[in-house]
């Protein structure tokens, strides 16, 4: 151990600072191998892929071509539809994003009152709708349009509407509706974590905390909480994002696909249009790209926010 | 009864509890409002009936008989509830050519499988992520980072060609080995190793010399035991509603969230049916 104290960082290059290090810390390089070697070969390679193919034009069948910046130039000046898509996209981010992230928190927060055996049950009522993949659906049945439909049948009943409403045919309801539904389901991965995150917090802290003068829950959180589970608000910052931008399938699912007047068309729809239905793999890349620059931009955004936590 | 009376029959409660079991029964009294906590417990009980209200409502559809399901107007609760969709759906799956037990060794195969290899893959690499001070480290973090953010849609060209020159396609290698390695998994094992595990810990035990992958299964795995239980559960539950793939052709290799799709599909006819299948899976 002392002979290794004694080189230290000034007397050698930079190089060959690194060299030793990787040559100390070898093991490291073995553990996360495994990972790593499957995580380039069915993640990276594929990203790094289709950024390039974004240059050019692909159908499937023929080789692509190079087309320089094309696509972006077309998705910006001449495809309408895509500024819808952004737009949409954005509000629904913008709403769900912020909404889906303080609703896991705050619940988890509040979860983490009760005694061990009840804070188990409510958090599987909490969870509960993110278990089934496609639960939602049954919001189909309870806003479904015709008479049938229990929500409609209800306000009939009491005489607020005199006709049914066509919720999910209806451009004025689609969004409101998608993003109820979508911030219902919303309480999923980043819900567990932050409860997990909230157990593994140290208790000390909190003594020490009374101690120094912190007199009430709020002030635990956000002095002691908070700071202490920066890591994990990350995690859920970035599910958060990668959530609300990357919304379709709930859209799709409840309000059909196109939707109506493409009030709830999302990048990600347009997306699955051009990549899934009509094959421009190049042209599809270049809306994943964009979505990609998107959500990289929300990220450094969301990270500034949350330097400022606990200060 | 009014708002203040249930408060201070709390307090009285809370105050009972706290002389009988120590000041350790409710968490650190001192900084909890007795009004504050009631509060608590209303709004969690009030959100709680609006997240399962759907849930019970789909239950109830289940055991609703073919009459009831259309009757106008809809009534939410069930009158004559009926187990008739139940054996309607394990005879509609009885009848097809691939028993439905397959369908179910399939997603449990899976599931298992994927989730076991997730976690371990995972948390190696989290561990040395989080804790081995290697060059480059920071590099492959930001790359994982950055990796989450782009669409599955456009890259699953590249992934079909990676699966048919590795001779995967129409495996179970197809679905469970990309599992092995999510994004997910990776982060959150990374994040709470960073806050659970301390350093002082571990340095003593290097100092023992216990090699790295002793300190990782029994210093640093039992620290995060909240953070694997997390992963374990997401993984398992994401892996369990693996429905239609593209690697995958042959019947029998097809799962059983495949197969409830298949009747979904199939129209009003089968409408209880259905309703019965989505109870089941969760």
């Amino acid at each position: 151990m002392a002979k290794e104290k004694a080189i230290i960082r000034s007397d050698i290059s930079r190089f060959r600072w690194t060299l030793l290090e990787m040559k100390k810390n070898w093991v490291g390089y073995l553990m996360v191998m495994p990972f790593f070697l499957l995580f380039f070969i069915f993640t990276v390679v594929p990203v790094v892929l289709s950024i390039m193919l974004s240059f050019t034009t692909f159908n499937m069948l023929e080789l692509p071509q190079f087309v320089q910046m094309d696509n972006y130039i077309r998705l910006i000046l001449d495809d309408d539809i895509f500024l819808i898509a952004i737009k949409n996209t954005m509000i629904f981010a913008a709403i769900t994003g912020p909404g889906s992230y303080l609703l896991s928190l705050f619940f988890a927060w509040f979860i983490n009152e009760l005694r061990p055996k009840i804070r188990a049950i409510v958090t599987l009522f909490f969870y509960a709708p993110s278990i089934s993949g496609n639960i939602y659906l049954i919001f189909t049945i309870l806003f479904n349009g015709d008479q049938y439909g229990i929500v409609n049948a209800y306000a009939m009943k009491f005489g607020f509407i005199s006709k049914p409403i066509l919720f999910f045919a209806d451009k004025n309801w689609i969004p409101t509706l998608v993003i109820v539904v979508a911030l219902w389901t919303s309480l999923g991965s980043s819900f567990l974590m932050f409860i997990a995150g909230f157990q593994g917090i140290n208790q000390e802290l909190y003594e020490a905390g009374a101690v120094d003068g912190v007199r009430n829950r709020w002030q635990e959180l956000w002095f002691i909480t908070l700071p202490t589970m920066r890591p994990q608000l990350m995690l859920g910052a970035i599910l958060a994002i990668t959530q609300s931008f990357g919304f379709g399938a709930v859209i799709t699912a409840l309000a059909g696909f196109p939707s109506p007047d493409y009030c709830a068309h999302t990048i990600m729809h347009h997306l699955e249009d051009y990549g899934g239905t009509r094959f421009e793999m190049g042209y599809a890349s270049a809306i994943a790209t964009i979505l990609f620059f998107m959500m990289i931009g929300a990220n450094l955004l969301v990270n500034k926010v949350l330097r400022k936590v606990g200060s | 009864m009014d708002i203040k009376t249930i408060i201070d029959k709390y307090k009285a409660y809370r105050d009972k509890r706290i002389a009988k079991k120590g000041p350790n029964t409710f968490k650190r009294s001192v900084t909890r409002s007795a009004g504050g906590d009631v509060g608590i417990f209303i709004i969690l009980g009030i959100v709680a009936v609006i997240m399962v209200l759907p849930m019970v409502y789909a239950i109830v559809q289940s055991l609703k008989p073919l009459d009831e399901l259309w009757v106008f107007p809809p009534r939410f609760f069930v009158v004559n509830p009926t187990l008739k969709n139940f054996t309607d759906l394990f005879r509609l799956m009885g009848s097809s050519w691939v028993p439905f037990s397959r369908y179910i060794f399939n997603t449990v195969l899976i599931s298992v499988v994927g989730t076991l290899g997730n976690v371990i893959f995972s948390s190696y690499a989290a561990y040395a992520i989080a804790k081995i001070k290697f060059p480059g480290r920071k590099f492959l973090f930001s790359i994982i980072v950055y990796s989450l953010m782009f669409n599955a849609t456009v890259t699953s060209i590249t992934n079909f060609i990676t699966m048919s020159l590795l001779g995967w396609v129409d495996t179970y290698l197809a679905i469970i080995v990309p599992a092995f390695c999510t994004t997910f998994g990776l982060y959150l094992m990374k994040q709470f190793m960073e806050t659970n595990v301390t350093d002082a810990v571990l340095e003593s035990a290097r100092l023992e010399g216990a090699n790295e992958n002793l300190i990782f299964w029994k210093i640093a795995m039992p620290m995060v035991k909240p953070a694997w239980i997390t992963l374990l559960m997401l993984s398992f539950q994401g892996l369990w509603n693996t429905g239609a793939n593209m690697y995958i052709y042959s019947e029998q290799l097809k799962t059983f969230n495949y197969a409830i799709s298949q009747i979904v599909t199939a129209g009003v006819a089968r409408w209880n049916s259905s309703r019965r299948g989505w109870t089941q899976w969760w």
